[in-house]
């Protein structure tokens, strides 16, 4: 029996993984700068978000991520609202892509996600430079993209790993 | 045709509308409330503001505990740095003791001269210190800021320095009851008037996002002047910080930029000072 209740405990804890590394990651700015590189940063969030939302959207729900925004603007000292939007944005075009999508396909996912960056990173600088002026490095935010753009197709490995778990574990 | 445009729109209105298992609220009406949210504080609504009061007391506790991981590897990482460079660190220093030493002899002399002088004209600088413990260092690539441990309730207010040692290292930029936000001088949007030393020079530093600042609004033929060892201060222009207070030093790289190097390392940043000057005088 306590075998058992250790079995669906795990099974809920890999269940809400994704939202928990969420919430992590934007509690703890988990951007890699630490490393001291120049110019070295990706938005592991954006993977995050973008991976969970378009394989399924019940691991990571709307409502964790339009709140896991609100703390990141918290954090980051931007105006409050803006990482919750942008996030839904890249919940936007996967839902879309979802729903235009019969058998999924790595590249066209790649593309998108080049294209979703694209379109956040834009909206992102446009509200934060013209709306509030606050001064933002274009240069950094262009190597931020390029960077998780790049890095996408290593989480995808690892994602698909502990969603194979985590399905798996759910249908025992 | 018609049939794909269809198609787009059944597609887009169930990516919008559509509530699927486990979901409690539409993208739609998600999106909706953050586009309010960015609205409304851009227009200081006070709900949120208080809204962001509240989480902030709530988030820079927790940021400060989920970052332990993180701060042990850095400074971890420091520290094995440091050890690596131990033996060539001394024998550096113990020829800067011995210089500074020198120093010092002449620098008590014109400390004690500065003091009557100041008596003299009846001028005065009081200050008020807060010691306060780094919670978070927000290092991203957009903010450069760090979170105090000190909030109003410790009288902590809007525009006051932070000290490092005796080095400036930034001005609180927001508020909270236990906490408070210090813009660093390396964020973009930090400018302060400085005095470039020994030419008696006025200029801005502005941050550059990077870990160095540079300096702005000086005349281009001031340039040439510039020569040998620059030393950064507070030129104590808008009252906000006392005059003197030592910020960097002009490091000199080929073609038109100088950069100032920050006396102080942002990145280990521990405990600070928060301080507010107050100036007095006959004047």
């Amino acid at each position: 029996m306590p075998s058992l209740q250790k079995n669906s405990f795990i099974k809920s804890i890999q269940f809400y993984l994704p939202a928990l590394i969420l919430l992590f990651s934007v509690l703890n700015e988990f951007d890699l700068n630490y490393l001291n590189i120049e110019y070295f940063s990706f938005n592991f969030v954006h993977i995050l978000i973008f991976y969970w939302t378009l394989k399924n959207p019940i691991y990571l729900t709307y409502g964790i991520i339009f709140i896991a925004g609100l703390i990141n603007d918290v954090v980051i000292g931007i105006p409050m609202g803006l990482s919750s939007f942008c996030y839904l944005l890249i919940c936007i075009v996967t839902a879309y892509l979802r729903n235009i999508t019969l058998s999924p396909n790595f590249i066209n996912d790649w593309i998108t996600f080049l294209f979703t960056l694209l379109l956040v990173n834009s909206i992102e600088v446009i509200f934060l430079d013209l709306i509030f002026s606050i001064s933002v490095n274009y240069t950094k935010y262009f190597v931020n993209t390029g960077f998780t753009f790049l890095f996408y197709p290593i989480f995808l490995v690892i994602f698909n790993k502990l969603e194979k778990n985590i399905r798996i574990r759910k249908n025992d | 045709m018609a049939e794909s445009r269809d198609d787009f729109v059944i597609a887009v209105r169930s990516a919008f509308l559509k509530k699927s298992n486990k979901q409690k609220f539409s993208l739609l009406t998600l999106i909706l409330l953050s586009l309010i949210i960015i609205v409304l504080g851009s227009l200081n609504f006070k709900i949120i503001k208080y809204t962001k009061i509240g989480i902030n007391e709530f988030v820079y506790r927790f940021t400060y505990i989920t970052s332990i991981p993180e701060n042990y590897v850095i400074k971890s990482y420091y520290r094995i740095s440091e050890h690596i460079s131990l033996y060539e660190k001394f024998k550096n220093n113990e020829t800067l003791l011995r210089s500074l030493k020198e120093e010092k002899l002449s620098n008590d002399f014109l400390t004690l001269e500065n003091k009557r002088l100041r008596q003299l004209i009846d001028e005065s600088i009081q200050s008020t210190d807060i010691y306060a413990k780094v919670l978070a260092d927000n290092d991203s690539p957009y903010l450069k800021s760090i979170i105090l441990n000190k909030g109003s309730r410790d009288k902590v207010k809007i525009g006051m320095a932070i000290v490092d040692e005796s080095y400036l290292v930034g001005k609180i930029i927001e508020v909270n009851y236990s906490n408070s936000r210090a813009l660093l001088l390396s964020d973009l949007n930090s400018k302060i008037p400085v005095l470039l030393e020994p030419f008696d020079m006025h200029a801005v530093l502005s941050g550059t996002g990077q870990n160095y600042g540079k300096i702005e609004y000086t005349k281009e033929e001031y340039r040439d002047l510039m020569k040998g060892d620059v030393i950064i201060y507070t030129s104590g222009q808008g009252g906000l910080f006392k005059p003197g207070l030592p910020v960097g030093k002009l490091k000199y790289e080929e073609g038109e930029n100088n950069f100032i190097d920050f006396f102080s390392d942002f990145k280990q940043l521990d405990y600070v000072k928060i301080v507010s000057y107050m100036m007095g005088g006959k004047n």
